[in-house]
């Protein structure tokens, strides 16, 4: 009888802290990533900068709200924000309806192509036969995952932790290939020293199921009307040009979309 | 095939309607667990295997203080044990493939370009280095009076180290080794961030394909469970077999005398 008492004590107290509301005065956590240059990356002092890191803040103050920031490790991103670790995730995250099924989402706050990298001069051929057995590297957990299982099932798929030992595996030559964003992959790779014996091989990869409607801010499922207050706050970024500002810093074009 | 079926959508039901756990899903990709725990077992196997062979010349040079011999394994086993085997993987997948000389030697296509041999490596060298280290305390700790013993006989000291020391030390070893092969396999799980698709791999795949927090953990768990179940059970055998003169008398009134002072 007294476990029995324990028990709905308990289950009672866990209904009360899920009931508990996000008061307007508390700080709204942000999660963010911190190893996806130049949308978000750890400077050696240990702060985190980035469009995304960037455009959190622009839309925190556009909201009036008092924001802080939770960093994470891509894979555990959604898993996190469902067991309240933060309160919205801001992470270059696609909006699919994969993931429509364990969080809502904002409207898209940038929309930019997916596309394949391998070594220049790679004769590789993006079909499934082509890539029969090719070793591609993406980050576990990503719309690129979805993608390249659906349509490459006979590749070998290598997946990774963060986008960087994606990278670092494309270079010493353990992947045939690699898929990720593209604009991240120039700023991450493409430019860089590293990078200087790849490209870009085929066209922007297009699978909206998969690869989703642009990139937007998760919130838990019963936070509609914090994903709609993100919504709003775009749009007025958007208007009075702090997104601008943050997007020129980042990019030589608006990476908006359309 | 029917009672399958209704298994399967019984299942399916309980995931969608009941349960905050999706067992439908976990049922429908239990052949990529199976995979996967076949990767682990054949890893944390070979390292065993090979971190046996070699750590029992490295313990027999370290327990006679072989000189010059001794020293440098000592450092090899300071520096493993003294490390965390993550770090011991990352340096040799990452850190090795950065040197062109690497990429560009005869080691790097077959070997070293492979996650599945960098990590084979890692393991071996992290629990040679343990295993060197307690066997090494085995073999001090085989009483005097039995190496004297197997001197009075005229054993020469490959004789008394094949006959009377190592299997003396291999016995008091064991308990201390069930522990060692449960951490190689507790350890394993670091191939999973070098892309190998062990256990783990498996349930972080599982959670990444359909953003998931549990299932593919829970699913590991109970993988590896099983797993360390099986391996405490063949020690407890083991045990039995060769340390059964050092377990308490049981029943002793009831054994008959077998000879009268």
């Amino acid at each position: 009888m007294i476990i029995r008492k324990l028990v709905t004590l308990c289950i009672a107290g866990a209904l009360t802290l899920s009931g508990a509301h996000v008061f307007a005065a508390e700080p709204l956590r942000i999660g963010v990533e911190g190893a996806y240059p130049p949308f978000s990356k750890k400077e050696a002092d240990g702060s985190l900068s980035g469009f995304d890191i960037e455009i959190a803040e622009a839309l925190c103050k556009q909201m009036g709200r008092e924001c802080s920031l939770v960093e994470q490790e891509w894979d555990g991103m959604i898993p996190a924000l469902i067991a309240r670790k933060f309160d919205a995730i801001i992470a270059s995250m696609s909006i699919t309806d994969d993931r429509r099924k364990k969080v809502a989402f904002s409207e898209k706050y940038y929309a930019t192509p997916t596309r394949f990298i391998a070594r220049k001069g790679s004769d590789l051929e993006l079909t499934a036969s082509g890539l029969e057995g090719k070793k591609i590297g993406l980050l576990r957990g990503t719309t690129y995952q979805c993608f390249v299982e659906k349509h490459f099932p006979d590749a070998d798929i290598m997946l990774y932790n963060t986008q960087e030992d994606v990278y670092a595996d494309l270079v010493t030559g353990r992947l045939d290939a690699q898929v990720s964003n593209s604009i991240q992959a120039m700023d991450g790779l493409l430019n860089t020293e590293a990078g200087k014996d790849f490209a870009f091989i085929g066209d922007d990869l297009d699978d909206e199921a998969c690869l989703g409607e642009g990139i937007g801010i998760a919130v838990r499922k019963n936070d509609m009307a914090l994903a709609d207050e993100f919504s709003a706050a775009i749009l007025a970024i958007r208007e009075n040009g702090a997104y601008q500002a943050v997007n020129d810093k980042y990019f030589a074009i608006d990476i908006y979309g359309n | 095939m029917d009672d399958e079926r209704s298994l399967l959508q019984y299942l399916q039901h309980i995931s969608e309607n009941v349960s905050p756990v999706d067992f439908y899903l976990i049922a429908d990709n239990l052949d990529r667990f199976l995979a996967g725990a076949l990767v682990t077992l054949q890893l944390t196997f070979l390292a065993l295997l090979f971190g046996g062979l070699f750590a029992v010349p490295l313990a027999v040079a370290r327990a006679a203080r072989t000189p010059g011999l001794n020293p440098a394994i000592w450092g090899f086993t300071y520096l493993f044990r003294g490390t965390p085997l993550l770090v011991q993987t990352y340096l040799i997948y990452y850190g090795l493939g950065q040197f062109a000389v690497v990429r560009e030697s005869f080691l790097w296509d077959p070997i070293l370009s492979s996650p599945w041999w960098c990590v084979l490596i890692a393991f071996t060298l992290n629990t040679t280095a343990y295993t060197t280290e307690f066997l090494r305390g085995a073999i001090l700790s085989v009483p005097n009076g039995e190496i004297e013993a197997a001197r009075a006989c005229g054993m020469s000291w490959w004789t008394r180290l094949r006959l009377v020391v190592l299997p003396g030390a291999f016995r008091r070893a064991l308990p201390a080794y069930s522990n060692e092969v449960i951490f190689t396999l507790h350890g394993s799980v670091i191939a999973s961030v070098v892309t190998l698709q062990d256990l783990l791999g498996v349930g972080r795949w599982l959670n990444g394909r359909y953003y998931l927090a549990y299932e593919g953990y829970l699913t590991a768990m109970v993988f590896y469970m099983i797993i360390v179940f099986g391996i405490t059970r063949l020690f407890r055998l083991a045990e039995r077999r060769y340390l059964g003169h050092l377990r308490p008398r049981e029943h002793d009134e009831l054994l008959p005398m077998t000879t009268s002072p």
